[in-house]
């Protein structure tokens, strides 16, 4: 058999078993909206790690980690500033919107604004905005699904037929299983991404330069500005480096996706535990840089950052290796997307299409919506990374800058009284135009800040200033204010 | 809700102070440590300690937090 054939049998045989792995996980639960959406509430410690583990170590993030590290140099960096931090905001934020969540059955992150805020209005708003800031999310999963392949195949097979095929599956297994399938393939992902990160961040900079610490020696001496801050960029310094790590540590879970996996949780103290020990699984992240790093000597000439990692592995180790990572990446790739799908549909069903076109839907009604929007927004994302190849990093940061304009109405939303609707309103407002000016217009960073970050702190201004001016809603029952408040 | 205590928060803020906004301080290459440059040394170093603060940060939360725990807990 050629390289490539290899490569592609283990690739497919990995997707297979983890497919399969996906539809059986549902078989001793009966699927309501409750269990497809949230897992019935039952995850303990284990599950809720995996799923978010799952979630947020994305195919983008590896392939991004080294390519950032080949093509930019130090700014990589706030990567492994943002994700321990991150978690410590997770920390305080996630079990309070658990509580919430378990008293007013929530499902979903509209469903929290909705609730609170006593608004179908702001819950709509929220979803609306979650579902479009998802859309690139996921066009940004199948990119990376469709390069692994071209890769594996040695460019034999065009990424495009790659792309539609995963998510055919992707659509398929997400329609079926619900969050429960995607914990369990979640599983064998992880266990094969983080020993395939693990042994390649390892071997990689070992076979080529005798070790790590030899590997940054060598770049030390041909490309010492590689490795600070601003690294090969302009304008990617310092105060970039803090305005970026704050943004993505308070937006990052307001990704519509992390927010509810927040809701899968038994108790909030398996959330807690879990932001606790979540900083740990970061370490791998230093090891794709490494990997990254050493492309800069001996692959000097690639086009496409993103590559780095794949073609140091390719170059590298035999053709069935290849196969396993690429496997590993394309598994991580489908279990992101799914959880993607399953999100962006439950919201658009539940947050939008209900309240605002059919009030009277049941829930069996909305769950038959959200698998129908399944299949829509697969076809919308595949359209997209079709016909859109250029700026996914940009796509990423204009959602992540999108999502992060929710953090105010929820921080203040669970600990402050004097938050009101029309508070909100304005904030996300506002928030969201300024992303969309800054970034649109190229302005990105903005004199030197985070234009993400220039848009929060605009944000919190606002929502304060009108929350003081507008009087307090009363509430229709004291039920959807939370308790003690 | 209850707000945080003020003790799980300073602790909160130290990996923030440690990793974010001393940022001018660390990002170099010396010295360099089990040949890592020292940026790159240091961010490794806090995946590790932010844990362990944020230990603390949970023994000082847990007990405040009791009463609302009615579910049994377990891991898996």
């Amino acid at each position: 058999m050629s390289s490539s054939a290899v490569a592609l049998t283990i690739i497919s045989i990995l997707v297979a078993i983890g497919s399969l792995v996906g539809f059986l996980a549902r078989s001793h639960h009966r699927m309501d909206l409750e269990q497809w959406t949230v897992g019935g509430r039952g995850f303990g410690l284990v599950f809720v790690w995996l799923l978010m583990a799952g979630e947020i170590y994305t195919t983008f993030t590896f392939l991004g980690a080294s390519g950032w590290a080949y093509s930019k140099g130090g700014p990589v960096l706030n990567i492994l500033g943002f994700q321990p931090l991150m978690y410590v905001v997770s920390f305080f934020i996630l079990p309070p919107v658990w509580e919430m969540g378990r008293k007013h059955k929530l499902q979903t992150q509209a469903d929290f604004f909705q609730t609170r805020y006593n608004s179908v209005f702001l819950g709509a708003l929220v979803a609306l905005i979650g579902v479009i800031c998802l859309i690139p999310y996921l066009q940004i999963q199948l990119t990376g699904l469709g390069l692994i392949v071209e890769v594996a195949s040695f460019g034999a097979i065009h990424r495009i037929p790659a792309m539609i095929i995963g998510l055919g599956v992707v659509a398929a297994f997400v329609s079926v299983s619900g969050v429960r399938g995607v914990a369990w393939v979640s599983l064998i992902k992880d266990v094969l991404l983080l020993s395939a990160a693990v042994f390649v961040g390892f071997a990689i900079p070992r076979i080529y330069f005798g070790g790590i610490g030899s590997m940054f020696a060598a770049l030390i001496q041909a490309k010492p500005s590689h490795l600070v801050m601003p690294g090969t960029t302009k304008d990617l310094g310092h105060t970039w480096y803090i305005t970026t790590v704050l943004l993505m540590s308070c937006g990052f879970y307001m990704w519509p996706q992390y927010f509810a996996a927040s809701f899968t949780a038994k108790n909030a103290r398996v959330l807690r535990r879990n932001a606790v020990i979540m900083p740990l699984y970061s370490v791998t992240m230093p090891l794709m840089f490494f990997v990254g790093l050493s492309a800069v000597l001996v692959l000097p000439q690639l086009g496409n950052g993103d590559l780095s990692l794949l073609s140091m592995v390719r170059k590298t180790f035999p053709a069935w290796f290849l196969g396993i990572v690429g496997g590993a990446g394309v598994l991580t790739a489908m279990v992101t997307a799914a959880i993607q799908l399953l999100t962006g549909a439950t919201l658009y069903a539940k947050n939008l299409f209900r309240p605002m076109l059919a009030p009277s839907m049941t829930d069996q009604q909305v769950a038959r919506v959200a698998k129908m929007m399944v299949l829509v927004l697969t076809v919308a994302a595949v359209s997209l990374a079709m016909y859109t190849s250029a700026s996914l990093v940009s796509l990423y940061l204009m959602g992540s800058a999108g999502v992060a304009q929710f953090f105010p109405g929820v921080v203040l939303g669970l600990f402050s009284r004097r938050v009101t609707t029309a508070g909100v309103f304005a904030g996300i407002a506002t928030g969201i135009f300024i992303v969309v000016t800054l970034i649109w217009t190229g302005r990105d960073p903005y004199l030197g800040w985070n234009a993400g970050l220039v848009a929060l702190c605009s944000n919190f201004v606002i929502t304060g200033l009108v929350s003081v001016l507008t009087p307090q809603r009363t509430p229709a029952g004291n039920e959807t204010v939370p308790e003690s408040l | 809700m209850k707000p945080p205590s003020l003790g799980a928060i300073l602790l909160g803020l130290i990996p923030f102070i440690a990793t974010c906004f001393s940022v001018s301080l660390w990002d170099r290459i010396y010295p360099i440590v089990f040949g890592l440059p020292f940026n790159f040394f240091w961010l490794i170093l806090w995946l590790l300690l932010t844990p362990l603060i944020m230990w603390g940060a949970y023994r000082l939360e847990e007990p405040r937090t009791r009463g609302d725990r009615d579910k049994q807990d377990g891991a898996g």
